[in-house]
């Protein structure tokens, strides 16, 4: 549905975007993750047809966005970054005057307007000025124009910036329940909206895609190896060897902390390998206090880290420098574990 | 073409906040400030002209009244219509709401368009309401309808090009208030570009008095339809709407 090939735009000796390449299929939804500054917003600027690209091609919905512009806006809706929209007209005729530009036609706009004002559920500010709405109302009536038109595409650029968690919620689920009959990619750089309303992934940094697929497919191919964090008191010299010869076993990091003896370390094993058992047996053969033992989660928050951070070293090299105390999941994120799912 | 919900749109908009009604209360304020003053002197002239049959010959309101009068409104043109034209695009550009507007399936050219006629009809509303003066002449005396025409469409023309060079300024800058100073000095220019035609003289002497945007009024006020001046305003209307076109087209275009 959204084909892109090598585009590449430059504002002046600025390149904002470099070679970028992605397809979206029909009825998927797919989240363009990145930095800020990163390039999403140009990205989408030209598959709307706002500005052209400097050089590559884009196809959405099966026309050219540079040559065959006006086929493309006529199946596209496109929500700007910041929703701008007109603060001095109220809802509903704002929404016909949308509806009527895109071309609805007038025997049954009044209806389809009335139809999607519902579906984003808008109809009781239909009165209102725009200007004096919320920032969630005019979130929504942001996609209302979007969709007004039953666009086979949808462009949102951040979507669900600036609102409050309730809020995010109801317009994730607004953009879930348009996935099917519409195909929408959506730019965010908040990553658990991409595990909770995307089907797959497209991270851009400086200019340039440097990972794209499904989030699961993601997690494994940039991190192999699943965590365990243990704290142990014991000789750190014995434990960390100790801990290196349980099989499977690729790396243990020391996590510092070895005041009196007690230390914590971060033990790496291939995926799937549940090496907690072995660590509990260890110690206690050893006699060695057994503090804590977790599992570390996998966020998509590292893999992006570790994917924009560790570009130069390519993401195969193992992340966590020695004696850094491993990035515990925030409780609001998920885990590459429950992703998995 | 879907120049008309964009016409709709603007001209709605133009109601929905002040700028409309503090426009239009200006205008008739000031016009009808000129009228009575106007009016006034002309009233005492003819008085005393009855004392001086020779003189009376020459007094007739149409030349005395409103002649005067329409003059007197395109310096009021001159200082408004930037701010008619201000917000049109620079507002857009602003709020970033040009970038939705120009990935709907409508052609930059109709929105150009829709903008223009929208600023056009809010003008020709105010047009409308100076015929209350003449309704007032019209009571006392006997109004020479030809010349009055005339008049007014001079004044449609000249408003019309004072307009799209507004218009065309708006889309340049994203600060209304840069839109309306520009615009404001862009016309002044045009305005006195024919004042130094005399000290110049020759060719461009009469070059620069071709270019002068008022000299070309003062035949429409006389009641003279010349083609010469009808062409003037047009061709400098097109002009601007052609510039402001490319301006909003540039965009698409920039590497």
């Amino acid at each position: 549905m959204i084909d892109v090939e090598n585009l590449t735009k430059r504002y002046g000796p600025v390149t904002a975007i470099r070679d970028v390449s992605f397809n979206v299929a029909p009825g998927e939804i797919v989240g363009f993750l990145g930095p800020n500054g990163a390039g999403k917003s140009t990205t989408m600027r030209i598959l709307s047809c706002f500005m052209p690209a400097t050089g590559g091609n884009a196809r959405v919905a099966g026309y050219d966005v540079f040559r065959e512009s006006m086929q493309v806006r006529r199946r596209i809706g496109y929500l700007p970054e910041n929703v701008p929209l007109y603060t001095d007209m109220r809802v509903a005729p704002y929404l016909d005057f949308v509806a009527e530009l895109k071309g609805v036609s007038r025997s049954h706009r009044k209806a389809h307007v009335a139809e999607v004002m519902e579906r984003c559920q808008v109809s009781d500010m239909q009165n209102r000025l725009i200007g004096k709405l919320s920032k969630g109302y005019r979130q929504r009536v942001g996609l209302a124009q979007a969709i007004i038109n039953d666009p086979h595409v949808l462009i949102l650029d951040e979507p669900t910036i600036g609102l409050d968690p309730r809020q995010i919620t109801q317009i994730r689920e607004l953009i879930k329940s348009l996935a099917g009959e519409h195909t929408v990619i959506l730019s965010t750089h908040i990553l658990p909206e991409v595990s909770m309303v995307c089907s797959g992934v497209i991270i851009i940094n400086k200019g340039s895609i440097v990972a794209q697929g499904p989030i699961d497919t993601l997690v494994e191919q940039f991190f192999p190896a699943s965590r365990v964090h243990a704290e142990i008191f014991g000789p750190p010299e014995a434990v960390r060897t100790g801990l290196a010869s349980i099989p499977g076993v690729t790396l243990v990091v020391d996590g510092g902390g070895t005041q009196d003896g007690l230390g914590s370390y971060l033990v790496e094993a291939p995926r799937g390998r549940d090496v907690r058992t072995e660590i509990f047996m260890l110690a206690a053969q050893q006699r060695w206090e057994l503090r804590e033992l977790r599992r570390v989660g996998m966020t998509l928050e590292e893999v992006f880290m570790r994917i924009v951070a560790g570009e130069e070293t390519g993401p195969s090299e193992e992340g966590t420098p020695d004696g850094a105390v491993p990035v515990e999941p925030e409780p609001s994120t998920l885990t590459a574990e429950e992703v998995e799912r | 073409m879907r120049v008309w919900p964009i016409f709709k749109k603007e001209l709605r908009l133009y109601f929905t906040s002040p700028i409309a009604y503090v426009l239009v209360a200006v205008f008739f304020f000031i016009s009808g400030l000129f009228f009575w003053s106007i009016f006034d002197f002309f009233s005492k002239a003819s008085m005393q002209s009855m004392m001086n049959p020779q003189f009376a010959r020459d007094l007739n309101v149409t030349d005395g009244v409103f002649r005067p009068l329409l003059s007197n409104v395109t310096v009021i043109l001159l200082l408004l219509m930037p701010m008619v034209t201000m917000r049109l695009f620079a507002e857009e550009r602003r709020s970033g709401t040009i970038e939705l507007i120009l990935t709907y399936p409508v052609r930059d050219g109709a929105v150009l368009l829709g903008k223009f006629l929208a600023a056009l009809a809010l003008y020709a509303l105010m047009l409308v309401g100076t015929l209350l003066y003449a309704g007032v002449l019209v009571y006392f005396a006997r109004l020479d309808w030809g010349p009055l025409a005339t008049g007014y469409l001079g004044l449609l023309l000249l408003g019309a090009a004072f307009l799209a060079v507004g218009l065309f300024v708006s889309s340049l800058t994203e600060n209304q208030i840069v839109a309306a100073i520009a615009t404001f000095g862009a016309l002044l220019a045009l305005w006195i570009i024919g004042w130094s035609a005399d000290s110049v003289g020759g060719t461009w002497g009469k070059v620069l008095s071709h270019l002068s945007i008022i000299e070309h009024f003062d035949s429409f006020a006389k009641g003279v339809l010349d083609t010469k001046d009808i062409v003037y305003y047009l061709n400098l209307t097109i002009v601007a709407l052609f510039l402001g076109m490319k301006s909003v087209e540039a965009r698409r275009w920039k590497g």
